[in-house]
């Protein structure tokens, strides 16, 4: 049943399908993004308690739950690539980790930024910050252990270990609001309830955080592509592609 | 439009600061890392053909260098 997915560990057969896929989930995002950027900062009715500070929201829900989110995938990854010894899984993961620090980065600054005006503090040590820092800090050692060694294997290894021990902080940073006391409010779209917002303000939410999604996708698959011809830089499909990038 | 002009839009009930900072550093951050995922990928290619290249070249001149070789050999038999 699942043969069909044997010739994707094929590196060369995956190179040409994330080639292909990449156009289009730049598009949808190209689409989503600023469809739902622009709803939530003009349409969405502002907030009865923030007013219009929670605009931020928008910006940083969706990226503290993405560098979440890939931050498991990049473990899922490693995990399959140290026991099934997948090869194009440690690409992935090189591939994805840079785009998880980026938006973890991101929920920290917005979250700052959204915390000042709220709270009167850029910056508190309490559980949930401190463990979306730490995520911050695992992304930047995987990040580092994949460039450290020469021989790609053994870097996909190392940084592999590290990503598959620290998913440990995810379950953290998700119930730290529950389990200590702290600022940051508790979750208001990824629960079991139904989600504590109203549906003109939970829409623009749903398309940012696809539109992000796909930027996700798309920026991943691009970035795949350069770490399997990096990988496979002595193989002759990839020489024929790179005099062929040359001569344009 | 929830706001009356575009100085309401731009002042965003009094937290622009914090507002349009948290957009423009990440709209900032998440196109550089478009833009050096391009590059990274550009770079690459044109290093993999520099070094085809430059394969290429060290074996013309090796065989060059095994003709003149020979042709000196030659030279001595005769």
């Amino acid at each position: 049943m699942w043969k069909w997915l044997h010739p994707y560990a094929n590196p060369e057969v995956s190179y040409h399908f994330s080639v292909k896929l990449t156009p289009w989930l730049t598009a949808i995002a190209a689409i989503l993004i600023p469809v739902g950027i622009v709803w939530a900062l003009a349409f969405v009715p502002a907030d009865y308690q923030q007013g219009d500070s929670f605009r931020i929201f928008y910006l940083h829900v969706p990226a503290a739950m993405l560098s979440m989110g890939i931050y498991v995938g990049i473990a899922i990854a490693a995990f399959s690539s140290l026991v099934w010894q997948l090869k194009l899984a440690d690409a992935s993961a090189a591939a994805l980790a840079p785009i998880g620090a980026i938006f973890t980065v991101i929920a920290l600054f917005t979250g700052a930024a959204w915390g000042k005006p709220m709270w009167g503090t850029w910056w508190i040590w309490d559980a949930r910050l401190t463990s979306e820092l730490i995520l911050l800090f695992l992304y930047l050692g995987v990040i580092a252990l994949h460039n450290a060694f020469d021989d790609k294997n053994l870097a996909g290894k190392a940084a592999g270990i590290l990503s598959i021990v620290g998913v440990i902080n995810i379950p953290i940073i998700h119930y730290s609001v529950e389990w200590w006391n702290t600022l940051h409010q508790g979750a208001t779209v990824s629960k079991l309830d139904k989600p504590s917002m109203s549906v003109e303000m939970l829409w623009p939410f749903l398309i940012c955080f696809l539109g992000f999604s796909f930027f996700v996708a798309a920026l991943g698959c691009k970035r795949f592509c350069t770490e399997v011809l990096a990988r496979n830089s002595m193989r002759p499909w990839v020489r024929a592609l790179a005099t062929a990038q040359e001569k344009k | 439009m929830q706001f009356e002009s575009f100085s309401d839009f731009l002042n965003m009930g009094g937290y622009a600061f914090y507002v349009w900072l948290s957009f423009g550093l990440s709209a900032i951050l998440l196109i550089s890392l478009v833009i050096s995922s391009n590059n990274n990928h550009k770079a690459l290619l044109n290093k993999i053909a520099q070094q085809q290249s430059r394969e290429n070249k060290l074996r013309k001149l090796a065989k060059q260098r095994q003709n003149d070789a020979s042709s000196d050999v030659q030279e001595v038999v005769s």
